[in-house]
């Protein structure tokens, strides 16, 4: 990197090791995308997040000039929130996670376009909390009286469902996902497991045929074509495709069900 | 909730009946191969000497075959493929189903009005069909073409039988879906070796019917 932007005492840029970014940007919602350039002081174990932080800092794109700082989420840190996830080197993941020194030069970065984009590497996830709210990916206990304990969970059904619950909704397999684009309305495999989770709790599993009808709906488990990105583009390592096809055996006993029984 | 069940129904068809119906035809087409111009005609013979056979052709082809043909179409209009990024091995067997499923339309399309459109508007009969695929496959052009079309369709049956068993929830887990990944691309290669080997077969000059001869050029520039 030192060579390319040799422009003053060449002793002093070999020492300054730098690292190249090529940022994809927009400025407002419905506004056009570009790239812009950025040389970054490498520092030892930095992310893409200190990196955009180092923009923050100094934003001055690589052919020296003053830019607008660069936009960006993220809360944790350390890949729990979900927040920061962006297209890295062609790839969706979570920024707080992606180590400089693991990726290859110059490094790409964009938004994910999956979702719609408020500014630079900002997106709108809201598709995904409504399509948790769809599914209702959640266990109604509440009532005008205690309710008493609920029934015990198999410790061998807790241990697969814990992994389940790991979802932390980051959007990265709808990114991956070439079926969730603008042709359809597809909620995308994340909130399909999250009905399999609530489905296995021995309270949740009470309300298994809402949630169950909730994805047999437009935009339900039947968009899904098998492309399996998912399973492994899924920071978490969830098994999405296994909740899929266990969901698909769900949904067709459903069916059956729901047509033999009137 | 209708998503679901066309997109239901969009699988079983695939399988029953137009996935039987393949292999039905792969096995009657071999039998070019293994007993040579008498043996295909008894098979040609045999499925005509069905009781209602039109009725099943209706019912039991064609409609399947445009439902699921029309409806795999529009699934394929849907996809927004991204193997430059993500190479796995699954992924392309994504788009190449979908690749396969437009190929095997048009392939399908044309297969048909070579044959069994002709034989409807009255050109020529059941058993002038051997000769017709003869004047095809003797043409290195149309050979060609047909071959695309027939390791499509052989493709699109095999990799959808694997989908099809994740559709109705028969192979959930990783190591399910691997094992019948390869049974799946074994039945793959067996049925288009199977159905190459046919089209090679009506290649012979037994098959040759100096009958058919103008009906198929005609069918062709047509
Ligand atoms: C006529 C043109 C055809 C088109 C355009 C077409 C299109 C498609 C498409 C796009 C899919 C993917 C669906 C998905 O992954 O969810 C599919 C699946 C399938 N197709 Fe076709 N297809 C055609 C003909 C056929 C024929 C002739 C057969 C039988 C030999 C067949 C058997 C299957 C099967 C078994 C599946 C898997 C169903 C599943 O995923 O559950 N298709 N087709
Ligand atoms: S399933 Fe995995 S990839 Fe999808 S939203 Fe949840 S954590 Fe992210
Ligand atoms: S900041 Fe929370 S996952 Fe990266």
């Amino acid at each position: 990197m030192a060579e390319a932007v040799s422009t003053g005492n060449p002793a002093v840029q070999q020492t300054a090791k730098k690292v190249k970014f090529v940022i994809t940007r927009q400025d407002k919602p419905e506004g056009p995308s570009y790239t812009e350039e950025f040389e970054i002081p490498y520092r030892p174990g930095m992310n893409v997040i200190s990196a955009l932080m180092e923009i923050q800092r100094n934003p001055r794109n690589s052919s020296g000039k003053d830019t607008a700082p660069v936009c960006w989420e993220s809360n944790c840190l350390e890949e729990v929130c979900g927040a920061c996830s962006m297209v890295i080197n062609g790839k969706p993941r979570q920024a707080c996670s992606s180590l400089v020194d693991k990726l290859e030069q110059p490094i790409t970065v964009a938004p994910m376009k999956t979702f719609p984009v408020v500014r630079d590497l900002v997106i709108d996830r809201s598709r995904m909390f409504s399509a948790l709210k769809k599914v209702k990916a959640w266990i109604p206990i509440d009532g005008t009286y205690d309710l008493g304990p609920g029934p015990r969970m198999a410790e061998t059904k807790r241990q697969w469902a814990y992994e389940l619950s790991k979802c932390m909704t980051c959007g990265v397999c709808l990114e991956a996902c070439p079926n969730v684009n603008e042709k359809t309305d597809f909620i995308g495999p994340a909130p399909l497991s999250q009905v399999r989770l609530f489905n296995a709790h021995p309270t949740g599993e009470m309300n298994k045929e809402e949630r169950l009808d909730a994805i047999m709906g437009e935009g339900g488990i039947e968009a899904c074509g098998n492309s399996q990105n998912c399973v492994r583009s899924c920071p978490k390592g969830i098994p999405l495709t296994t909740s899929i096809a266990d969901l698909n055996k769900e949904t067709n006993k459903r069916m059956f069900k729901r047509w033999l029984s009137v | 909730m209708k998503g679901f069940y066309a997109r239901r129904l969009h699988s079983l068809l695939g399988i029953i009946p137009l996935g039987l119906f393949f292999i039905e035809h792969m096995i009657t087409n071999f039998s070019a191969y293994e007993g040579g111009k008498e043996s295909f005609d008894q098979g040609v013979a045999f499925l005509n000497g069905l009781p209602l056979v039109l009725f099943l052709e209706i019912v039991f082809i064609f409609l399947p075959l445009l439902y699921h043909g029309i409806y795999g179409l529009y699934i394929a209009y849907q996809a927004k493929p991204n193997n430059n990024h993500f190479g796995n091995e699954r992924n392309w067997r994504y788009t190449l189903q979908r690749v396969t499923g437009v190929l095997t339309f048009i392939y399908v399309a044309w297969h048909v009005y070579d044959t069994r459109f002709q034989v409807a508007l009255g050109n020529v009969t059941h058993e002038q069909l051997g000769g017709i695929m003869h004047n095809i496959m003797t043409n290195p052009v149309t050979f060609v073409l047909y071959a695309i079309g027939v390791v499509s369709a052989c493709f699109h049956f095999s990799n959808g039988l694997w989908s099809f068993l994740v559709t109705w929830g028969i192979t959930v887990g990783p190591r399910a879906q691997r094992v019948s990944s390869y049974i799946c691309m074994t039945i793959f290669v067996v049925v288009a070796v199977m159905f190459i080997l046919s089209m090679v077969a009506f290649r012979n000059v037994e098959f040759q019917d100096p009958t058919v001869a103008f009906e198929s050029i005609r069918a062709l520039v047509a």
